[in-house]
Parts: C-alpha cells; sequence; structure tokens
C-alpha cells in the first residue's frame, strides 16, 4: 500500500508539473519554474512558523505568492531596469533562495524543517502522514490530498483558459491587439506553477520539481507538434518517470524522489536517441 | 508634404513615443482617408513596426492618440486586425494552419465562448483566399516563409475586420507570394476596407500603394502616392542613404555590372 501512495504522489506532481511546464516550455521559461521552485523557499519556511506542516490552504497560497513575487521581481528588473532575462532569473531566485536558507538555520529550532528536506523532499514519508476522520476511517495521506487538489484546479485551469494560454503562448502581441489582457495570463500561469511548486515541495523538495516541469514537456515537445497531444505525452511521460523512478529507487535502495527525477532525463534520452533514428 | 483628410479612417495625433527615454517617433501627425491601401516607408530604424504597434495600443505612447474610426481603439477592436512581424514568433509552436487561422475568431468570439461551425468555416474561407486551405492540417513548423506570412494573414481575414494594420508582410517572402499578397490586398481595398503596410522596398511602393506615408522618426510626408514619391521628399526621408545607394547603382550600371534589383 505504501508503494501505491508514493507512486501517486510522484505521479500527482509529476502531472502537475508536465501540464505546466509544456507551456513554460513553449513560453521559453522553462527556468522562470526553476527560479520559482527556489523563490517559494522563504514563503515556506514562513508558513512553516505559522503550523509544523503546509496542511492549510491559506499558508499554501500565502507560500506561493512568494513565487508570483519573483516573477513579479524577474519581470519588473527585465523591463524597467533592462536587466537581461536571464540575470533578472538569476539575481531575483538566488535573492529568495538565500532569505529562505537563513530563514531555516535562524528557526531551526522552531520548525520542523531542514535544508535536507528542502532540497530533496521526504516521499518515502508520505503514506506515514494521513488525514483520519473522526469516525476513525482513514483517507489516505495529506500530501496525496494537497496535490490532487491542486491538479483538479490545474485541469479546471487548462479546460477554461486553454485559449487564453495557448494564444498568449503563441503570439502575445497579437493578443494584446485583440484586445486580451496578456499579464493576466502570465500571472495565472506563474500563480499556478508557484501553488504546484510549493505542493510537491514536500513529497520531492524544492529542486527536483524542476526535474518535473521540464523533462516531461521537453520530451513531448520531441515527440510531437499538436499542443494538445503534447499536454497528453508530457502527462503520460511523468507517469511513467514516477513509477520507474519508485522501483528504480527500489533496486538501489536510494532516493526515490532523486531516481524520479532520474528518469524524467532518462525517458527524454529515449526519446531524443529514437527520434533521431526515426528521422534517418 | 503633409496632406490631412476630412472624415479619416484614421486620425494620428501628435504621436511621440520613445524607448530608455530617446524618441523613436517624434510628433507625428497624419490622417488616412477610408478605402485606401497606404504605404508606410522609412529607412531601417525609421519607426515604422513602431507607429504600428503604438496605433494598436501595444506600447506605452509619451504623447499624442490615435482615433480609429472617429474613436478610441478600446471602441473599435472589433473592426481592426493586426499582422505581426512573422519573425515576432515562434515557428516551432505545436499548432496546424487551422488552429492559427481560428485564432483570428478568438477576438469576436472571445477566450470563453465555443468555436462554433460558423467560425470553422469563416477560417477556412479565410486560408482559401490566401491559397492555404489545403495546408489546414500541416504543421506550422514545416511552412515556407511565404506560406507561414500568407497564415498570418488567414488569419487577420479571419477577424471578418474593416481596417487592417500589416507589419511587412513582403519581408522575406517569395515572389508568388508577394504577387498573392498584393492581390489580395487589392481586393480587400475593393470591398471598401483600408490596409495600413510597413514596407521597405521603394521599387514597387508606386504600384502598391495609393497613399504613403514617409517615415524617419519624424513624419516627413503623407498624401497620395504621386505626391508623395517625388525625389526631393525620398532624400529628405532617406537622408544620405539613398544618394549613396543610387551613385552605386549609376556605378555599377556605368561599369556594366548587373545588381540584383
Amino acid at each position: 500500500m505504501d508503494a501505491f501512495w508514493i507512486i501517486l504522489t510522484g505521479s500527482l506532481v509529476a502531472l502537475n508539473g508536465a501540464l505546466l511546464g509544456s507551456f513554460l516550455l513553449l513560453r521559453r521559461m522553462s527556468l522562470v519554474g526553476d527560479a520559482i521552485s527556489h523563490a517559494v523557499l522563504p514563503g515556506i519556511v514562513v508558513a512553516y512558523l505559522f503550523t509544523a506542516s503546509l496542511t492549510s490552504p491559506f499558508l499554501l497560497v500565502g507560500a506561493a505568492l512568494t513565487g508570483l513575487a519573483a516573477t513579479w521581481i524577474i519581470e519588473t528588473l527585465n523591463q524597467k531596469a533592462r536587466l537581461q532575462h536571464d540575470a533578472a532569473i538569476g539575481l531575483t531566485f538566488t535573492l529568495l533562495f538565500a532569505i529562505g536558507v537563513i530563514l531555516v538555520a535562524s528557526f531551526a529550532g522552531q520548525i520542523d524543517l531542514d535544508m535536507d528536506c528542502v532540497l530533496y523532499g521526504e516521499i518515502a514519508y508520505v503514506p506515514l502522514d494521513t488525514i483520519t476522520l473522526a469516525s476513525g476511517i482513514g483517507m489516505g495521506p495529506k500530501q496525496v490530498w494537497t496535490l490532487g487538489i491542486v491538479f483538479v484546479g490545474l485541469i479546471i485551469l487548462l479546460l477554461t483558459g486553454y485559449r487564453g494560454l495557448s494564444l498568449t503562448t503563441f503570439d502575445a502581441g497579437y493578443a494584446a491587439a485583440l484586445g486580451f489582457n496578456t499579464s493576466f495570463w502570465h500571472y495565472a500561469l506563474m500563480g499556478a506553477v508557484s501553488l504546484s511548486t510549493v505542493a510537491a515541495f514536500e513529497s520531492v523538495g524544492a529542486i527536483l520539481v524542476v526535474a518535473f516541469l521540464v523533462g516531461p514537456a521537453a520530451t513531448a515537445f520531441l515527440l510531437t507538434r499538436s499542443l494538445k497531444w503534447m499536454l497528453l505525452i508530457a502527462s503520460a511521460v511523468g507517469i511513467a518517470s514516477a513509477i520507474s523512478g519508485y522501483y528504480l529507487a527500489l533496486w538501489l535502495d536510494g532516493s526515490i524522489s532523486g531516481a524520479m527525477a532520474l528518469m524524467t532525463g532518462v525517458i527524454f534520452a529515449l526519446a531524443f536517441v529514437w527520434q533521431m533514428v526515426v528521422k534517418r | 508634404m503633409i496632406q490631412h483628410v476630412d472624415n479619416p479612417i484614421i486620425e494620428v495625433h501628435d504621436l511621440t513615443v520613445s524607448y530608455d527615454k530617446k524618441p523613436v517617433l517624434w510628433n507625428v501627425d497624419f490622417t488616412i482617408p477610408a478605402g485606401a491601401l497606404v504605404g508606410i516607408i522609412g529607412p531601417n530604424g525609421a519607426g515604422k513596426s513602431t507607429l504600428i504597434k503604438a496605433m494598436m495600443g501595444l506600447l506605452p505612447l509619451s504623447s499624442g492618440y490615435t482615433e480609429l474610426f472617429g474613436k478610441k481603439l478600446n471602441d473599435v477592436r472589433k473592426r481592426v486586425s493586426y499582422v505581426p512581424q512573422r519573425e515576432s514568433v515562434d515557428w516551432d509552436f505545436p499548432a496546424s494552419v487551422m488552429d492559427i487561422a481560428l485564432m483570428g475568431r478568438y477576438g469576436q468570439r472571445g477566450l470563453f465562448n465555443r468555436i462554433t461551425a460558423e467560425d470553422r468555416s469563416i477560417a477556412r474561407q479565410a486560408l482559401e483566399e490566401v491559397h492555404m486551405l489545403e495546408f489546414a492540417n500541416r504543421q506550422i513548423g514545416q511552412l515556407s516563409g511565404g506560406q507561414q506570412q500568407r497564415v498570418f494573414l488567414a488569419r487577420a481575414l479571419a477577424q471578418q475586420a474593416d481596417l487592417y494594420f500589416m507589419d511587412e508582410p513582403f519581408a522575406g517572402v517569395d515572389a508568388a507570394t508577394e504577387g498573392a499578397i498584393i492581390e489580395l490586398l487589392k481586393e480587400l481595398k475593393s470591398q471598401g476596407k483600408t490596409i495600413l503596410v510597413v514596407h521597405h522596398d521603394l521599387q514597387s511602393a508606386a504600384d502598391y500603394f495609393d497613399w504613403i506615408v514617409l517615415l524617419n522618426t519624424r513624419l516627413v510626408a503623407s498624401g497620395p502616392v504621386k505626391e508623395v514619391l517625388t525625389p526631393t521628399l525620398l532624400q529628405e526621408t532617406y537622408g544620405g542613404k539613398l544618394s549613396l545607394l543610387a551613385q552605386v547603382g549609376d556605378i555599377a550600371s556605368s561599369k556594366g555590372v548587373g545588381t540584383r534589383e
């Protein structure tokens, strides 16, 4: 049963990453996802100061706002200070991540959080932290619920916002000429990235989230030239990485989240080689 | 030579646009009559694309305003269509030709309402007009430059607008596409639509357009093609560059060297 919960948790992280990562990749913003995953750390630490875990949705959203703030700072530095986009990203996320590291160290005695957990997550412990109803019925791990709710929200965003996201991604200038608010879609996407990063943080850690934001989307981009198929293939690659990664970790007796992230890279490499062979 | 018209379809009033406090358009003021096929002409860096973007509200203005159909852009957006530069987007984006043509309907339909069968038929018709219907299911990454430009035009046509802003539609396209585009523009004009085209080839300007806006940061001239395309005004627009080009041309022809034109 533990295996099921761990794989389900990993799959949900992978699905959220694959869907959002596809749009980030097409916007050439995969590194912004990277930046957000680091930048939410101070938000998470402050949230932990209020509670032992990120169980409250308010704290989840509060922590995610740090990620949105990071994207706002990046945009402002880029547009107002004329700083190159990559330099703006590098400056912003290291600054926020550093603040987070200092906070973790300063409040080490008061919060249940250490740098190992921040970096790698504790997906193996996911099945231990369960929700039990007053009537005594077990509802499964908290993490699965958190990630599941974020996933459902993401599906709703994609179903209603598919055209807005795809139009502003392909041709933001044209979208603006049609009178659509391109900033709204930018921040809707970045808000979703922040939220899913914070939600995934406890299971796979702040760094490995990036693997799921980039790997499955990049693999799908190699294999298809249709946006709908790209989203579906990225999702499938994400789930495959989670499942194969779990058993790889079992076999190696190593880090589960590390193995899952590794598998996103392995599957990308396989797709790359396959594509090279087919194109010949 | 700046000729103003009564009841203009476009009125640009004292428009100034700056990047980093450096003006790229300075006090541009002109009017365009309805039903005109207008060429915006000037050297590289003259602010031609900036002018179109400023008129479409895509750039912050330092001063001035634009009125279309005598109204603010937001009130008439559905009657205005914009064709950005082909290079401004990533053609590796996973979409089919039909997907892009359908984007032309998003403005009329909104982002949250269903795309209807009518929208699809309008998009198909727009593709037909640019001779791209047979490629409707083709991925856009597989198109040639000329075909990409035609898809952009089809997307604009699908808006069924009355006023068209086109940014360098002839840049980097093959001769067949250039011919097809100019036929299309003349067809639109015959339907009473107004079209503004950013263009950089002086040779063809006299044949293509009936109204010319000469621009080099500031407005040099705006008026009917015959009155505007004069050596004096062109000299004023292009400055030393044009005379240099003319000299090179003279030398080349006197020595019997072939030129590409």
